[in-house]
């Protein structure tokens, strides 16, 4: 792919690509990924935390605690990104702030205050899975695959 | 009058007769502060959607400008002006409210010096005696159109440029006392492959350097002419870029002082902005407001300020085309009646 990106450009482009990328500084990857780590790392940690309270002070079980527990995870999250705080997280901890549940969250509240200004339908409605949507369409695409592929392996049988 | 291949030199020195500049509470806080003439503490400005704030801005700086330059708006002939939403919304808008005979520019970030070029060029031929100039960015309106909803948690890389919320406008006039705007240099569309939207400096750096020689070849001078000469919006990663590119075509930068309008907006140490400014409002609000002030406080004699643009769209860069650039020069001398 890079090369053949190469291949299009004129030897001036690439001559001053090549100056560019001497020059502009990397994206540091070694933090970024200490960094995605602990704050992924952190944010799990609130997750268990919540769980364990929905298990013992609410009386469920810890199989029927994961609903409450998403619930409390997407509030937090929907809160932050309102408050203005959860983009300015993001930037410290880059990918760990993109786990799941509040990633996801923050996409969609995000979009959808972003998009208020066009209408509830419009705006809203139609803006909102706007980051997200990619995210919904490929994990189903990829939900089909694996479907077929268990179905392959276990025989071509039901269940 | 048209010297060399693409500058004007202005021989009736049309004068800067006054300027404005709005800017949102971000660039409040920065080093520059004490030069703008207003400073909102909020980005939303009491609106109800970042483009209609975005308009308020330029249509504050433009009243603004209009009464600092002792005028009144009936008496200005035209605005020239542009920005950098879809279909230059802000300014059209701003137009409206103003109904001063309007002739829309883009040049993305480069508007600020395309649209003083043109208003200059305007009042230097005769055809007009009064002739508005501006330009404006909001750092959330064009996060929402060229990239990510402002709330979004997405890590931005050292090479990202942080959006100006401002903007500025200058009155340019046939008479009265000021800075006068003594040549201007059209760029050049400069394209060196560059995709990636969140490195506009190196990107815009090549066309900044094309148009600076340009501008030393047609008028037949050498940076030493200039006591200050400035890029657009080019920041820290853009403007080492150029520097190494101006040693390497031979301009003898040394002779003059070489700096970056999005360097000087912002605290680098305080405020979380990655590579630097950008944005119409950058250039905009630092040459309008810092730097003139500078020139009329008598700290610099002449200087050229070369506004950069990236002149992509939404749609241009995610189906992978690289990024056009280009860069308008304006030089800028102190007038007569200056001490």
């Amino acid at each position: 792919m890079a090369n053949k990106k190469k291949e299009k450009l004129t030897p001036t482009q690439q001559e001053y690509q090549e100056l560019a990328q001497r020059i502009q500084p990397r994206r540091p990857v070694l933090k970024n990924c200490i960094r995605a780590f602990i704050a992924g790392g952190v944010l799990c940690l609130i997750g268990q935390a919540v769980q364990e309270m929905f298990v013992h002070w609410v009386g469920f079980t810890e199989k029927t605690a994961a609903d409450p527990t998403v619930a409390v995870m997407i509030l937090i999250s929907v809160i932050l990104t309102s408050l203005g705080v959860y983009d300015k997280l993001a930037q410290w901890s880059g990918a760990g702030t993109a786990v799941p549940v509040t990633g996801f969250a923050n996409s969609m509240a995000s979009a959808a205050i972003e998009h208020r200004s066009e209408g509830i339908v419009l705006g809203i409605g139609g803006q909102m899975f706007k980051i997200a949507g990619p995210v919904i369409v490929f994990g189903t695409v990829a939900a089909f695959i694996v479907g077929i592929l268990t179905w392959v392996f276990q025989g071509g049988g039901g269940s | 009058m048209l010297k060399g291949h693409q500058s004007w030199v202005f021989e009736n020195k049309p004068v800067i007769l006054g300027t404005a500049t709005v800017v949102g509470p971000f660039e409040g806080r920065g080093p520059l502060a004490k030069d703008f003439s207003i400073i909102h503490g909020d980005s939303m400005l009491e609106e109800a959607s970042w483009e209609k704030a975005e308009k308020v801005l330029i249509e504050e700086a433009a009243k603004l400008a209009i009464e600092n330059a002792g005028l009144t708006k009936e008496q200005v002939q035209f605005y020239v002006g542009g920005d950098l939403m879809n279909q230059i919304i802000s300014s059209s808008f701003a137009a409206r409210t103003l109904s001063i005979p309007y002739l829309g520019v883009f040049g993305a970030c480069s508007t600020s010096m395309e649209s003083l070029a043109i208003a200059s060029m305007i009042v230097n031929s005769g055809s007009a005696h009064y002739t508005l100039a501006g330009t404006c960015s909001h750092n959330a309106s064009v996060e929402k159109q060229f990239r990510y909803p402002t709330e979004y948690g997405s890590q931005k890389p050292p090479t990202a440029q942080y959006t100006v919320t401002g903007a500025g406008a200058a009155i340019v006039s046939d008479k009265g006392e000021g800075p006068v705007v003594t040549s201007a240099t059209i760029g050049r569309v400069i394209d060196m492959g560059i995709t990636d939207p969140f490195n506009m400096g190196a990107a815009m750096a090549p066309a900044a350097v094309d148009t600076m020689e340009a501008h030393f070849r047609d008028l037949n001078i050498q940076p030493g002419h200039y006591d200050l000469i400035v890029t657009g919006d080019l920041s820290k990663v853009g403007y080492e870029i150029a520097c190494e590119l101006l040693k390497k075509h031979n301009i003898p930068m040394q002779q003059t002082v070489y700096k970056d309008c999005g360097m000087m907006i912002y605290d680098y140490d305080t405020q979380m902005v990655q590579s630097g400014a950008s944005g119409c409002g950058c250039s905009a609000v630092v040459t309008y407001g810092h730097l003139l002030n500078r020139m009329r406080k008598g700290e610099l004699k002449r200087m050229l300020v070369v506004a950069t643009g990236a002149l992509l769209s939404p749609l241009s860069f995610q189906q992978g085309e690289s990024i056009p650039c280009i860069a308008h020069a304006v030089s800028i001398e102190a007038g007569r009646n200056i001490s």
